[in-house]
Order: structure tokens, then C-alpha cells, then sequence
């Protein structure tokens, strides 16, 4: 009993050893920023521990503080749901390149028990005029229209948004924005916008909570979470006029359907992109790396971790924990871009 | 301290100068310890207005006390208001009191005075244990267990009711107001219980025994003697239940609805400042939304400090009237 207790704690000791010896010899990133992307973030960063032995601490403080924390050089690197802004940028004077990691799609879940198997189907104006609070009942003639042979029930349209500061309300919200006029004038899009109508619940699980609870109510949550927790979905009108279901491949063909150009900066939005299996709500997720490295080492570092997570092994990684993993044009563009990162003003060694 | 004083073989009873020396020292070092322990609160205090004030100074500049009265929440616009905040922090507190204080002084002057002995130890325990439950606990409580008892029994017969209040009208979703505040009454009431029935047990059995002598029933002993004896603790009590309601967080946003609006209705969702804060301010991407965010808590800061030293003003004018052994009789 006590043998194998000291041969235990001396295989903890070990295993501390090795944990704290990269430490030690200074091989250790930090990054801070989004939530969203926290779970593939965190796989990644063990699975390329184990590969090369370099520590990366993440912590998924949100995305605003990741731009924060960011600009601050508090962190190696920084993550966001939603591109930092020009203003943002001049702070950290220019010295910034948002690198795509993963596709995030956003589905709208709605608690409607007398519709059974058959999945609603709504467009973008539909929904903008939900949640600008003009359709109050579910069998309004706008949803109607877009459902044919479906009974819709009589009862009142409550909105459940999120409450919280999330990458999941900027996507939602720049989809509204492009698709309405009115809608940028009356709420725009950010990580919290000015609800006109609804309940704030705080997190995918207190949307999801809020909906489930409450008859007649809609939400919108993270496509992830939606299929953990095997919510209703709706099929939703993309630029083509195809009603399609929410899915990983639906997200990665709007990443190709945004036809990004050679020497982008990747800061596009790719809501309601064009393309016949497109599903209109979904955006990239970015890590903020400096443009210019201070410290030729961690740049290297940093380059040689963005080069692995572009590489089919930690992409597939991506589509196991249902994120939608990059295209292969995008994954180009991305490789380019990081062959050209520089350290001290110039290009990074190795 | 205790060793310093005893006679060593070295240092005899007889020869105390050294000895007396050394515990003069001793004070020092632990009076000089004490000061430090003691200046360090006002120390934080200053630093944590310091903090917030450089904080928001960006949002007082621009908002100025037009702030406190905007009920505008528009992080896009960049347009920031904080009386919704203020109107829900105060009024979910005021009614968690409203539930609060009735059912946890019946409790302590229960535990006190009328149970019978073997009961008052172990529930008296077992109240105390839920001050321990975290609060996110009792938020997920609220979520599975409360708001779909209260929207389905509770709401639905409060509008049926008293549905000629405007307080109890309008369309029922359940996160609300009432339910934020009944999560929050359920949360203090420990606190109120624990120390009221403290202060009751300090008073003096004399007390009680004067009163049954001259006849009284055992509830007039309590209100005329026991309950009048006590008051200064029992409104200390009821302010520390007070502070709690005003900052507690984590419960109350999973509760309250989230919206920015002064509503008549407690059926309606709101908000607190306190909510508004831990949604917000992970995602505050701009400037002037983190320094609103900031200002926010500044204001809350500043109310409570005022409830505080209002409570105190109360205590103080209660007690004055009240000195050791009583007005009641």
C-alpha cells in the first residue's frame, strides 16, 4: 500500500517535472480572448504540447477581453469572436494579424411542441422582424408564408437573446444588420447590442434554459451546443433561396463562398455569404498575432503553432468537436500570410 | 505573551524590569501590527474609489450625472444609462427584504423562545448551512426548481388575485423581477436568521422572566420585552441581509430577465447593476463601454455606502432611545 503510494507520488513528481521543465527553459506561450472556440482551443494546445513539448496557456476571459489583454502585451497572442475594429487596430498600431482558426455557425432553437418533426424554416427578414418585435404571434401571415402545411400555433413570439457579452450575439447580429436596414439603425451589431424586445439569458445554457421553459419562445444559440443538447432547429433562407439546415459543411462552404482575396487581412464577415449549401449565420473565430513580433523566439513559436493548427491533423481535430474546420482556399491564404509574420522587423528565422 | 511573564531560571520572579522590558517591546511590535492591519481597510477603500474613478473617468466625462438618470443601454450607440440598473438593484433588494425579514425573524424568535429544546440546535444548523451554498447553486436552483413553480403556480395565482395591482399584470415569462427577488429572499434569510436569533439569545433572561411576572402572555414577553430589547441587532441584522441583496450577483442574473427597462410590473424582466457588470464586462470590446461598466460600479459603490450609513444613522437613533435594559416595559 504505502510502495505503491510513493511509487504514485513519485510518477506525480515526474509528470510535475516534465509539466514545469518547458517552463522552465522559457518555452511557454500565453493567449487569453474568446470563449466560443475555448474547447478546440484547449485540445489543440495539449495535443501540440505532447507534439513538441511548448506550453500554450489559454484563458477564455471572452473576446473583449482578448483584444483588451491583447493590446495591453499582457499576451503572446489574443483570441476573438468578432474582428477588432480600426480604432482598436490603430492602438496597437497596426501591429496586429487576425488569424482564422475554426468556423462558428449560430442556429435559431424555439420551443413550438405542437410542430413536432417538421423543423420550422424562416429567412433573414423574418427573423429581423421578430426580434425588432413586429411579429408578437407565431401564426403571423410573414411566418406562414415561409411554412406551407404547417399549423402554426396561436400564441405569443417571446425573443430570448443572450445577456452576456458573447461572439454568438455578433454573428447573430451582423447576419440582422446585413439583412436589414433598419435593423443597423436600431441595434447594429456587437458583442451586446440594445435589444429591442426579449428576455437576456446569461450563456448558451440560459438561452437554452429560457426557451425550453417557456411556450412559443425563440432563441438563438451556437450550432455546437445546440447539437450537444439535441435542441430544434430552424432551416433558414440563404442567399441562394435554399432553406438549409445548419451544419459543419453548411459553415465551411460560407467561409469558400466569401471568396476572400490574396493579401486580405481575414477581417471579413462572412454572414449570409453566396453559394447554394451555404448557411447564412457563421463567422470565423481569430487569433490576434503581433504582425512584428518583439521576441524572435515566441514569434517563431507562434508561427510554427498557427502552421500546425492549418494542417489536416488539427483541422480534423476542429471537426470532431463539431467545428467547422477552414477550406482549403482559405487555409492557403492563411499559410501565406503567416509566412510573411516578422520578428524585430524581420522575417522570423527557421 | 503568556510565557514572557513567566519566571525563567535565568530571569527570576524577582528581577522583573527585564521581563517587563521585553513585554514593552512586544506591545510595540503588536500594536504597530494592529495599526498597519487597521489603516489597511481605509487604505483599500481609497484605492478601490481611486480605481473606480480613473475607471469610468472616461463616461463621467461624457455622461456626467445625466448617467444615473438615462435609461438608454445602447453599447453600439454608445449610449449609457444606469437607471434601469439602479431601479432593479433597489427594488429586487427592497422586496427580498420584504420577504425575508417577516419569515426569518418569525424563525429566530421560534428558535429562541417558543421551540422546544431538542428542535432549536439542528435547524438553527441547518439554516446556517445554506448561507454556505454558492450562489451560482442557488441560481441553477432558480432555474430548474423556482421559476417553473413560480410561472406556473405562483405568477398565474398572484394575477388572478391581486391582479388589479399594476404590479401583478402583464404577460408571465418567469425570469422576472419577483422571481430574482424571491431567489434573493431565500438567500439572506440565513443571514438575518443566524444573527437575529444571536442578538435574541443575548438578551437577558431577567428580561423574559419580568415580563411573565407581571402576566404577560408569552407572545406579549416577546414583543414588549424581548423583540424592543433587541432592535438595534435585529435592524443590524436586516442590513446585512440588505448588503448581501444589493451585491449579490450570479443568482439574480440568472433570474431577473436581463433587460434594461423600469417596468411597474414584477412580472417583467429587469436588471441590476450587479448583473450587468459580470454579463458585460468579458465582452466590453470599446473604451466607453468598459468605462460605463466601470461607472456602474462606482454608483453601486456610492449606494451602498449610502444604505450603509443610513443603517447606521438608524441603528444609532434606535439604540440612543434604547440604552442597556430596555423601554419596552
Amino acid at each position: 500500500m504505502s510502495a505503491g503510494l510513493l511509487s504514485r507520488s513519485l510518477t506525480l513528481a515526474a509528470a510535475l517535472a516534465t509539466a514545469l521543465a518547458p517552463a522552465a527553459m522559457g518555452q511557454r506561450l500565453t493567449g487569453a480572448g474568446a470563449t466560443f472556440p475555448n474547447p478546440i482551443y484547449t485540445k489543440w494546445f495539449d495535443a501540440y504540447k505532447q507534439k513538441t513539448g511548448i506550453q500554450i496557456n489559454y484563458q477564455s476571459i471572452g473576446s473583449g477581453g482578448g483584444i483588451r489583454q491583447f493590446t495591453e502585451g499582457t499576451v503572446d497572442f489574443g483570441a476573438t469572436d468578432g474582428p477588432m475594429n480600426d480604432q482598436q487596430i490603430e492602438a496597437v498600431r497596426g501591429n496586429v494579424v487576425h488569424i482564422p482558426t475554426v468556423i462558428g455557425a449560430v442556429v435559431l432553437t424555439y420551443n413550438l411542441p405542437t410542430l413536432g418533426q417538421t423543423q420550422l424554416r424562416l429567412d433573414g427578414a423574418t427573423i429581423v422582424d421578430m426580434f425588432l418585435g413586429r411579429i408578437t404571434k407565431w401564426n403571423d401571415r410573414r411566418i406562414a408564408a415561409l411554412n406551407p402545411g404547417v399549423k402554426l400555433p396561436d400564441i405569443d413570439l417571446i425573443i430570448v437573446h443572450r445577456s452576456d457579452g458573447s461572439g454568438t450575439t455578433y454573428v447573430f447580429t451582423d447576419y440582422l444588420t446585413k439583412t436589414s436596414r433598419e435593423w443597423k439603425d436600431k441595434a447594429g451589431y456587437a458583442t451586446s447590442v440594445n435589444w429591442p424586445v426579449g428576455l437576456g439569458g446569461k450563456g448558451n445554457e440560459g438561452v437554452t434554459q429560457q426557451v425550453k421553459q417557456v411556450e412559443g419562445a425563440i432563441g438563438y444559440v451556437e450550432l455546437i451546443y445546440a447539437e450537444a443538447n439535441k435542441l430544434p432547429f430552424a432551416l433558414l433562407k440563404n442567399s441562394a433561396g435554399n432553406f438549409v439546415a445548419p451544419s459543419l459543411a453548411g459553415a465551411t462552404a460560407a467561409a469558400s463562398g466569401a471568396k476572400l482575396k490574396a493579401g486580405t487581412d481575414f477581417r471579413v464577415s462572412i454572414t449570409n455569404a453566396a453559394g447554394a449549401d451555404v448557411y447564412p449565420i457563421t463567422s470565423f473565430t481569430w487569433l490576434l498575432v503581433p504582425a512584428d513580433g518583439k521576441d524572435p523566439v515566441k514569434a517563431a513559436q507562434i508561427r510554427d503553432f498557427l502552421t500546425w493548427m492549418i494542417s489536416d491533423e488539427a483541422q480534423a481535430m476542429a471537426q470532431q468537436l463539431s467545428y467547422a474546420p477552414l477550406p482549403a482556399d482559405v487555409r492557403k491564404l492563411v499559410a501565406d500570410r503567416i509566412r510573411a509574420l516578422k520578428a524585430a522587423g524581420k522575417p522570423i528565422p527557421g | 505573551m503568556a510565557t514572557s511573564s513567566l519566571p525563567t531560571p535565568e530571569a527570576p520572579a524577582t528581577a522583573p524590569p527585564a521581563s517587563l522590558v521585553g513585554a514593552q517591546h512586544g506591545d510595540r511590535v503588536f500594536r504597530l501590527l494592529l495599526t498597519t492591519a487597521a489603516l489597511a481597510i481605509p487604505l483599500l477603500m481609497g484605492f478601490l474609489v481611486y480605481e473606480l474613478y480613473t475607471g469610468s473617468a472616461l463616461a463621467i466625462d461624457r455622461y456626467g450625472l445625466g448617467f444615473v438618470t438615462g435609461s438608454t443601454w445602447d453599447p453600439v450607440a454608445e449610449e449609457f444609462g444606469a437607471a434601469p440598473l439602479i431601479f432593479g438593484t433597489l427594488l429586487s433588494a427592497v422586496l427580498a427584504l420584504l420577504i425575508a425579514v417577516p419569515l426569518s425573524l418569525g424563525v429566530a424568535i421560534f428558535l429562541t423562545e417558543f421551540a422546544p429544546r431538542w428542535l432549536r440546535q439542528p435547524v438553527a444548523f441547518v439554516i446556517e448551512l445554506l448561507a454556505a451554498i454558492p450562489s451560482v447553486v442557488y441560481g441553477l436552483w432558480g432555474i430548474f426548481v423556482l421559476v417553473p413553480l413560480l410561472k406556473k403556480v405562483v405568477f398565474p395565482f398572484l394575477r388572478d388575485t391581486l391582479g388589479f395591482l399594476p404590479f401583478f399584470q402583464g404577460p408571465i415569462y418567469g425570469p422576472s423581477m419577483l422571481a430574482a427577488s424571491v431567489i434573493l429572499a431565500i438567500m439572506v434569510m440565513p443571514f438575518i436568521m443566524s444573527v437575529a436569533r444571536e442578538v435574541l439569545l443575548a438578551v437577558p433572561n431577567s428580561q423574559r422572566e419580568a415580563a411573565l411576572a407581571l402576566g404577560a402572555t408569552r407572545w406579549e414577553a416577546v414583543t414588549s420585552a424581548i423583540v424592543p430589547y433587541a432592535r438595534s441587532g435585529i435592524i443590524g441584522a436586516v442590513i446585512l441581509g440588505l448588503g448581501r441583496a444589493l451585491g449579490e450577483t450570479m443568482a439574480v442574473t440568472m433570474l431577473i430577465g436581463n433587460r434594461h427597462e423600469i417596468a411597474a410590473s414584477l412580472f417583467a424582466p429587469g436588471y441590476t447593476m450587479a448583473a450587468v457588470i459580470a454579463n458585460e464586462f468579458s465582452g466590453a470590446g470599446t473604451d466607453i463601454h468598459f468605462a460605463a461598466l466601470t461607472y456602474v460600479a462606482l454608483v453601486l459603490f456610492v449606494i451602498t455606502v449610502l444604505v450603509n450609513a443610513a443603517a447606521r444613522l438608524l441603528i444609532w437613533r434606535v439604540s440612543r432611545g434604547a440604552p442597556a435594559g430596555g423601554t419596552g416595559l
